[in-house]
């Protein structure tokens, strides 16, 4: 087990996974230049660990100690075991995009008839054609962090998502990531691009097919939100419960526009979501919801920068984390007010509710502001269950356990009362519903 | 028959004794009424008939259709007909009450092994009720008594034991923080639960409730016991002459 540990501290562990996948990896010239800057940029600190201040709670050197080669290519039967998977979580007429193990599976996917004004291309395409040297930026963020480094180094695919200016898409956007094998890593960038006008539901599942275990999942997003736009980006993390995951995603935000993200996690022995949010454009309004649903040694970790580069914007992060065993949840929200960005108003609240005395919260708020005439906030709670409660429930005939569920459901359905439609609205109560049943 | 016998019930809170051996015997289809001085263990004898945590009973026993209450889990205790109607009702914020009441009605009536009540007919039973007791169907909409008066969240205990239909209620100082008329409508609905298989223990300060819901017996409690029982004009008594005269019997 130490070996593990020594091997990456040193690096040559995860400098052999990343020469081993060279092969499998789309793009020539530029845009490997632009792989190998970017191993290099993950290679000057490895794996992040607790000295590194954004990975303070969450030291994957630690958690995870190594990077594991690179997913195959699912084949026939691996499709077919993903196949079955995403029954569980497949959306009704929405417009599917299914990766599996980091690939485009586009025999699981609806990419044959799209909604008019949405248009798919995969990365992998993207990368490979002729033209490609223009296209490394796909590869490319303002935003820097080693593992999203690791993500440009590795990133065997994903999609390129346009839904054009003004169209209001009915049906929602469906991005099923399926694992199907174990003790790999994967590795998928997609970038959406909501139009001018245009009003999107982007929804984001993470699930393991059957008998998939021990994997590691790095999946970005960077997605950007156009003028007088409205996206709502759902995102249900319910991977295998030894598995690693690190998303990251980056918004851009436009002017008089609305975003709205909410992401639960129930899944994952080490799962961690870093969002980094520009409000670019004047009058929009961001709306972040987060739940950890963590039980046993499950750790979970909710990163935000949310950016106020601009006057006259609104930001509102919500987070609840129930924690039971041994769970560890952490939320980290970071507000930059910059100086231009007058009449800014934002505000966070984490709250976590233990189950057991031995889960931990972690919390850390920042706030940047460069403005002088703002409103921002924060706070943040941690408690158990209020026994007043729990026993005026119980007196009216609750057993403990199902009076604790409700209690728990009306916890959570704080962050999730904020998803606007029915159906998904409906969809995650049901995700925190099993959760809660699996307990009892 | 007698439906509650409490003998020589001896409880505890934090290390200090709280009841000193109380008696208490309620038959069927009787109304009691318990006065007594702030802090002599009204509260907490009636927390402990509920089942509530952090009461360490010490001594005695309480029997409830004759099987022993305190062996029973809250749950189970309301489930098998005790009610307690609190003095203070806590707010649940994000449970509706209508989820509240259908669950808790439903989770009783699947411990008695009862069928289940079908959503049409629970909405029905709850819109009868509420309206007898002038409570608007949009504050069922709201959570569990959040942003209720003080008055409204005594009406919705009162609507909870006609949904429940409990054959031992207790009803802890129901009448502080009513007005008249809420007073009134409230006493109205309990005393539309009377019954000959229904008691009540109603817990109050004044004789003006007990001119409302007319009591068959009179208790003073002191310090921890039942230092006196006798009929409804024992109220009458204590309006006029206080509590001075029982502090030396405790
Ligand atoms: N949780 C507790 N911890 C410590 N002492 C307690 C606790 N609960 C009750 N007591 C004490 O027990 C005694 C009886 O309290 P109780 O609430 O039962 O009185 P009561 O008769 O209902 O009074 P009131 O008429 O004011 O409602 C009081 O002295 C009170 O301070
Ligand atoms: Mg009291």
């Amino acid at each position: 087990m130490n070996v593990a540990l020594v091997k990456n501290d040193s690096g040559p562990a995860a400098s052999s996974v990343f020469a081993a996948a060279q092969g499998r990896l789309p793009g020539a010239g530029k845009v490997a230049d632009i792989r190998r800057e970017a191993f290099a940029a993950f290679e000057r600190t490895g794996l992040p660990h607790r000295r590194i201040e954004e990975w303070k709670y969450t030291d994957l050197r630690a958690l995870v100690r190594e990077v594991l080669p690179l997913a195959g290519t699912p084949d026939a039967a691996a499709l077919a075991r993903a196949k079955v998977a995403i029954a569980s979580v497949a959306i009704d007429g929405a417009t599917k995009i299914v990766l599996v193990d980091g690939v485009v599976a586009l025999e699981l996917s609806d990419l044959a008839a799209l909604p008019s004004g949405v248009s798919v291309r995969t990365l992998r395409a993207l990368l490979d054609e002729q033209s490609n040297e223009s296209r490394g930026d796909l590869l490319l963020t303002k935003a820097s962090d080693p593992m999203l480094s690791l993500n440009a180094a590795l990133a065997t695919d994903g999609v390129v998502v346009t839904v054009a200016d003004g169209v209001q898409l009915s049906s929602p956007l469906q991005l099923i990531h399926v694992a199907t094998a174990s003790k790999v890593a994967r590795y998928s960038r997609s970038h959406v691009l909501i139009g001018q006008g245009a009003r999107a539901a982007l929804v984001e599942n993470s699930i393991a097919a059957e008998g998939a275990a021990a994997y590691q999942a790095n999946d970005a997003a960077v997605i950007w939100v156009g003028d007088e736009a409205a996206l709502s980006h759902v995102r249900l993390m319910r991977d295998a419960t030894d598995v690693v995951n690190v998303s990251s995603e980056l918004f851009t935000v436009g002017a008089k526009s609305k975003l709205s993200l909410f992401n639960m996690t129930s899944g994952g022995a080490v799962s961690r979501l870093q969002a980094f949010i520009t409000l670019a454009g004047e009058a929009s309004e961001l709306i972040v919801n987060g739940v950890n649903l963590l039980r046993d040694k499950q750790h979970g970790d909710m990163t935000l920068v949310v950016d106020h580069a601009v006057p006259g914007c609104t930001s509102r992060e919500n987070f609840r984390a129930v924690l039971d065993d041994r769970a560890h949840s952490v939320f980290q929200g970071r507000i930059i007010v910059r100086q231009d960005a007058q009449q800014t108003d934002g505000k966070m609240m984490t709250r976590a509710l233990l189950l057991s005395d031995e889960a931990e919260a972690d919390s850390k708020p920042e706030l940047e502001i460069f403005a002088d005439d703002v409103s921002c906030g924060h706070g943040a709670t941690a408690g158990a269950l209020d026994d007043s409660l729990l026993f005026y429930l119980q007196a009216r005939g609750l057993p403990e356990k199902q009076a604790q569920a409700l209690l728990i459901q009306a916890f959570v359905g704080e962050a999730i009362e904020a998803i606007e439609d029915d159906d998904l609205r409906e969809r995650v109560i049901a995700a925190a519903q099993d959760w809660l049943e699996a307990r009892a | 028959m007698a439906l509650l016998e409490i003998k020589n019930l001896q409880v505890r809170v934090e290390e200090r004794e709280i009841l000193h051996g109380l008696t208490l015997t309620i038959d069927a289809g009787k109304v009691h009424a318990i006065m007594g001085p702030n802090g002599s263990g009204k509260s907490t004898l009636s927390h402990v008939i509920a089942g509530k945590p952090g009461y360490e009973v010490t001594g005695g026993e309480i029997l409830f259709k004759g099987e022993d209450l305190l062996a029973m889990a809250p749950d189970e205790r309301a489930a098998k007909g005790v009610f307690l109607a609190f003095q203070y009702p806590v707010e649940i914020p994000g449970v509706a009450t209508m989820t509240f009441l259908r669950t808790a009605l439903n989770a009783q009536r699947k411990a008695r092994g009862e069928e289940e009540y079908s959503t049409p007919d629970f909405l029905k039973k709850v819109r009868e009720i509420s309206k007898q007791l002038n409570i608007p169907q949009d504050m069922l909409k709201r959570g569990v008594n959040v942003g209720f008066s003080g008055g409204e969240k005594k009406r919705n205990e009162v609507l909870q034991m006609a949904l429940f239909q409990p054959s031992l209620c207790i009803l802890d100082e129901m009448d502080s923080g009513l007005d008249i008329d809420a007073l009134r409508i409230a006493a109205d609905g309990v005393n539309a639960l009377r019954s000959p298989e229904r008691s009540m223990i109603v817990i109050t300060h004044y004789q003006r409730l007990l001119n409302y819901i007319v009591p068959d017996v009179v208790h003073v409690m002191s310090k921890g016991r039942v230092v006196k029982s006798g009929g409804k004009e024992l109220a009458l008594e204590l309006e006029a002459s206080g509590y001075a005269q029982f502090e030396d019997a405790a």
